[in-house]
């Protein structure tokens, strides 16, 4: 396999909910030299358990060590790496764009197109919130940029298998 | 019965079993030392001059007795010292627990007085590491500490006690046999690292599938060839090895770490693979068809180039842990387990077979030595193996290492301490007065006037505890391997590596107040070593050696296995 391809992937981590979780994770990632693109957590339905949503670069290969390696973590109680097929992604974004009485009625119209939401408006600025996958918060972003955009932030991908599959820590994957 | 923290730890090393600390005292750990000296009559402690060589001495009492180790030290500068030893046991998978003691909570992250992160530092050389913020959490913690670092594969687990929990009181209910192991659901990581009962039954039956694929590749080859590495003597199979080789005659190699799993003594052991392997090891893995890997983890120094390797063969490997596999080499079949339980499952199924062509071809490989009047290491260690074959026998790192490596003949597991994954300067005296200590019988250190002087304030430790430890130091006057490397690769310029400089290590020996012996013939080495072998106290013995001794055969890095830069 050519160790230079790099693709995209999305893995799903449970882990215990404890201190010290996220840099445990997120060490191993950056010592066995992988780069994380997005990273999120937040706590599940059972509190004892959160779920870390990372997206990396890598090829089968890479990916495989790095789920074996993820697994030697004490607090790593489950991994999936995501079929993007039967997966749906999700990441937020809210953009502050600098608008004037003049600029609102364009910046509406892909308001509308994107099904973004307006949250805030002053004289000088308005900010909005977008959800979506990666391509359409990026598609926005860049449209945005005509307008001008003051101020940016973004989560990191988050992710569920569609359909009746879940990751559950109790189900062992033989 | 309500304790204080401190009390609760000892408790609690004393339920493992824990018969000896290595440690050195210091201010965040003076309740800790307190309870110790009260429980003195229970569990011993050794006084190291360094914190670094506490943790290497729990390392090799690991080592030799396949316990676990225990190395105590204090905050900041007492817990980093602590580093080196930590990753060193990480990197070979020895089971010690660490711990060390911390600032109070209400000082932490104020940049206190000796205050360091150590669970921070540690995270990526301890297998697991804790802070223990609550004193009720503390007898627990310690138990998993211990069924961490001993169970799967196993490794260095870190405790971090800040003072005020050690000075904290709480209920502490004593726990034996089946209360030491972690009530955590099947489920849990922890508990998959040692399956048992039922558990074990569940994955019998699900690698039984791989199993008897893995015979049936046995079964076809024509060429096999058994690997073995540390993870043999880890998992006590040493006896399933010498029995899979005489089932199906093949010839066998071993990693640095698994020498000693199958007897030197052998007519199937061709020897150690690698970049410093025997010609026979390294040609056999060129040829073989199937390669047989257990209990290794296909390191660089093992492999060569890592495209080139063993291009004939299908492999199959069986490691504990799933992340080896693929990892460095790509394998044709897998099963993940432990060693002893896989070929426990293996070996009934394998038929009778005999491969008289290839096993000559393979022995046949092996060097001759042309015999010379020189006083040369190789010479040393075979004095040495006859006069003492089962000795412990512990090394620094560098060019004596490899040559003890390559001329000791290692007839049992446990025989040889040494640091293969890190590959630490400075390991051997720490680790040879851990495995005295175990075992209460003479243990020789094969060191290199480089690494000695990395470690040689120990010898205040041993001359004290009167350890049975012959040191023999191979005096070259350079830091042997790197001058090796600055001859073959960087045009002889001998960059730093000279040590034409003190101390004199007779002198040395004197003023710690044990026995030397200067020496530069084999004749006087076996004297010596014998006198030393028969008073078992510590002794010194320094043998000169040339400065331009190479270790060889050896392959340059990243180069086929099988070709040799230096014969």
């Amino acid at each position: 396999m050519d160790k230079n391809v790099r693709n995209r992937y999305t893995v799903g981590v449970l882990v215990s909910n404890e201190p010290g979780v996220l840099s445990r994770v997120s060490g191993l990632f950056s010592r066995r030299g992988f780069n994380i693109e997005s990273l999120a957590v937040g706590p599940t339905q059972d509190q004892t358990i959160s779920r870390i949503t990372i997206v990396v670069l890598g090829n089968d290969s890479s990916i495989e060590q790095l789920v074996q390696q993820l697994y030697k973590l004490i607090c790593v109680r489950k991994v999936r790496v995501y079929d993007p097929a039967n997966t749906v992604e999700r990441q937020l974004v809210m953009i502050k764009v600098a608008a004037n009485a003049s600029d609102r009625e364009g910046l509406m119209r892909l308001v509308e197109i994107f099904k973004a939401k307006v949250v805030d408006v002053t004289r000088e600025s308005l900010t909005l919130t977008i959800t979506g996958d990666v391509e359409k918060v990026s598609a926005m972003v860049e449209l945005m940029q005509d307008f001008g955009i003051t101020e940016i932030v973004r989560t990191g991908t988050v992710a569920l298998q569609r359909g009746n599959q879940i990751m559950n820590s109790e189900i062992f994957d033989l | 019965m309500k304790l204080c923290g401190a009390a609760i730890l000892i408790e609690c090393l004393i339920e493992q079993g824990t018969e000896t600390i290595f440690g050195f005292p210091g201010g965040a750990v003076l309740p800790i030392y307190d309870e110790l000296y009260k429980r003195s009559d229970r569990i011993g402690h050794v006084l190291t001059a360094h914190e670094q060589h506490a943790g290497h001495a729990a390392d090799g009492y690991a080592r030799v007795t396949g316990k676990t180790g225990v190395c105590l030290a204090t905050s900041g500068p007492g817990a980093t010292n602590l580093v080196t030893a930590i990753a060193t046991a990480y990197m070979d998978s020895t089971p010690v627990v660490f711990i060390t003691g911390n600032v109070p909570q209400s000082l932490m992250g104020t940049d206190s007085f000796q205050e360091a992160d150590i669970s921070g530092i540690t995270m990526p050389i301890t297998k697991h590491n804790y802070m223990v913020t609550d004193v009720r959490k503390l007898a627990d913690t310690i138990r998993e500490a211990f069924f961490i670092a001993a169970n799967g594969r196993p490794g260095p687990v870190l405790v971090d006690i800040p003072k005020d929990v050690q000075i904290a009181e709480t209920e502490y209910v004593p726990a034996t046999g089946d209360a030491l192991i972690p009530a955590l659901s099947a489920s849990h990581p922890m508990m998959q690292l040692r399956p048992v009962g039922a558990a074990l039954e569940r994955y019998k039956l699900r690698v039984e599938p791989y199993v008897a694929q893995a015979a049936e590749l046995v079964e076809k080859a024509e060429r096999p060839l058994i690997y073995f590495g540390g993870g043999v003597i880890l998992s006590g199979a040493e006896r399933e090895l010498a029995e899979l080789a005489s089932r199906i005659d093949a010839p066998a190699v071993s990693s640095l770490m698994g020498l000693g799993a199958l007897s030197e003594e052998s007519a199937r052991m061709l020897g150690m693979l690698g970049m410093h392997g025997t010609h026979a090891a390294n040609i056999a893995m060129q040829r073989c068809d199937l390669l047989i890997a257990v209990g290794v983890r296909f390191s660089d120094r093992a492999l060569g180039n890592a495209d080139t390797f063993a291009p004939n063969a299908k492999v199959l490997h069986i490691d504990i842990d799933r992340a080896e596999i693929n990892k460095n080499v790509t394998t044709t079949l897998h099963i993940t387990g432990d060693a002893k339980t896989v070929l426990d499952l293996l070996l009934p199924r394998l038929e009778k077979k005999e491969h008289p062509i290839w096993m000559r071809q393979a022995q046949s490989m092996a060097e001759e030595y042309l015999s010379n009047d020189l006083f040369e290491p190789r010479k040393i260690l075979k004095a040495m193996s006859e006069l003492a074959p089962a000795i412990t026998v512990a090394t620094d790192v560098g060019q004596h290492q490899m040559w003890t490596a390559q001329h000791f003949p290692f007839i049992r597991p446990r025989q040889l301490v040494t640091s293969g994954g890190l590959g630490t300067m400075g390991f051997g005296l720490g680790a040879a007065m851990g495995a005295a200590r175990a075992l209460g019988e003479p243990v020789v250190l094969v060191t290199g006037d480089g690494s000695f002087r990395m470690n040689l304030t120990e010898l205040s430790t041993i001359a004290y505890y009167q350890f049975p430890v012959i040191v023999v130091v191979f005096n070259n006057g350079t830091l042997g391997m790197v001058r090796q490397w600055q001859t073959l690769f960087f045009g002889k310029r001998y960059s730093q590596t000279t040590l034409d400089r003190g101390p004199d290590f007779m002198k040395l020996a004197d003023a710690y107040g044990i026995r030397g012996a200067r020496v530069s013939n084999e004749q006087d080495f076996r004297r010596v070593f014998a006198e030393a072998l028969e008073l078992k106290v510590p002794y010194l013995i320094e043998c000169m050696l040339d400065i331009d001794e190479m270790v060889a055969p050896m392959v340059a890095p990243g180069s086929p296995i099988d070709s040799f830069c230096l014969n």
